[in-house]
């Protein structure tokens, strides 16, 4: 069988370089591909020195693309609404990385991001990104739109909940605790080391846009309400959702067990962790670099109806390129696993 | 010959030759148990021993 001849827009930043390392050593896939302004003619170890004897491929110009079968697109937001006519002519299908087509709903997308939407005719077009809740569609999609970060790790950790009604629908607070990649390339003021190393920085205590994904995901019977904060700290890969919730009926640790060994038993990428002895009880995000895991536990308070949901994930790979990756596997009908195997590193 | 997870409720096997007193882990919370009993098999949550984790 012939490789699947992909090429990635915006190949330069942190989701880019994370995509081509990857597909790189993905059995099935040709990188012909990839792009960037600001590095156009360079080799791409220039920029991600990671992969150093992985590929002598340059960067060029988006001008110089050429068809291809899939086109990765990691372009900053509201780039890829832009040009997705362009981007379409290329290749039959696509998977957007940004945050232009995962809202199915044009108005809240104009409320969350504070612009009109160039495209709202093709929002319905794109599949949602996350495989364990959309992999049957995934199969047939030609245009996927992979899931923020910040909003995999809620989606995922509360999702089983939501779905089987166990839990109130307005009293959900989100507290994620997140690396600085996620904030990109980009250098600004608050990213210079002397500023940024050791902080503890609420910087979205309320209206963080991935709220948005989370309300629409979750909100099954009815609408759902949703608190999220986000705090910046002092790790560069991965993040930590801290979830609480408020079940409708007493149920105990037991029964909450089963809810997700009956979501999530036969997924490849999620674990329930929860242990009552050792090191990592619960969900760890520095075991889970460079991997395309979840990892998902769970506490109920002994004095409350409160239920603590604890989300971990890599924001560049579940959050980001792994799980785009795990949705190409799923639109070509290859292994689901293919190319996202490695299980981590320890100690790290 | 199976049992259930007091803390999970996962299926756990005891295996030919096991014998009351054993501990025995269960595959998916990894709680440690002890087989209190055969017939029927029964297992309860090994003790603890407690680990300081307050700071």
């Amino acid at each position: 069988m012939s490789k699947v001849k992909a090429s990635i827009v915006g190949a330069s930043g942190y989701t880019g370089g994370e995509l081509l390392r990857l597909l790189l050593f993905h059995p099935n896939v040709e990188v012909v591909q990839a792009t960037s302004e600001s590095y156009t003619g360079k080799f791409v170890y220039k920029v991600h020195p990671n992969l150093r004897k992985s590929t002598m491929l340059k960067f060029i110009s988006t001008n110089e693309l050429e068809p291809c079968d899939i086109l990765f697109l990691c372009l900053p937001h509201n780039s890829s609404q832009k040009r997705i006519d362009e981007f379409k002519n290329l290749a039959p299908r696509i998977i957007d990385l940004s945050a232009d087509f995962r809202l199915k709903d044009s108005a809240e997308y104009e409320k969350w991001y504070g612009h009109k939407h160039s495209r709202p005719d093709l929002l319905n077009k794109f599949i949602y990104g996350i495989p364990e809740l959309h992999r049957k569609e995934m199969k047939k999609a030609n245009y996927i739109s992979s899931a923020g970060c910040n909003a995999t790790a809620s989606i995922l950790g509360l999702y089983p909940l939501f779905k089987n009604g166990l839990v109130e629908e307005d009293r959900t607070v989100i507290e994620v605790k997140a690396g600085s990649s996620e904030g990109g390339n980009k250098v600004n003021e608050g990213s210079h080391h002397p500023e940024r190393s050791g902080v503890v920085r609420s910087y979205m205590p309320t209206q963080h846009r991935h709220s948005a994904e989370i309300l629409q995901e979750l909100s099954f019977v009815k609408k759902i309400n949703v608190h999220f904060s986000a705090t910046a700290i002092d790790i560069v890969r991965g993040l930590l959702a801290t979830c609480h919730v408020f079940l409708k009926e007493n149920l105990q640790e037991k029964d909450i067990w089963k809810v997700y060994r009956e979501a999530y038993g036969n997924e490849p990428f999620i674990r329930i962790v929860k242990e009552s002895e050792g090191i990592y009880r619960y969900p760890e995000p520095k075991l889970l670099i460079g991997t395309n895991f979840c990892d998902i536990g769970f506490k109920k308070d002994e004095f409350s109806n409160r239920l603590v949901v604890i989300s971990a994930i890599d924001n560049l790979m579940k959050g980001a390129a792994g799980q785009a990756l795990q949705a190409f596997n799923l639109m070509y009908g290859f292994d689901e696993r293919t190319g996202l195997e490695f299980p981590g590193l320890h100690p790290i | 010959m199976t049992t259930e997870c007091p803390v999970c409720g996962a299926q756990v096997e005891l295996k030919e030759g096991t014998v009351v007193g054993e501990l025995i882990e269960c595959p998916d919370c990894g709680t440690e148990l002890e087989v209190v009993s055969l017939d029927p098999p029964t297992v309860n949550e090994a003790p603890q021993e407690e680990e300081d984790w307050g700071e």
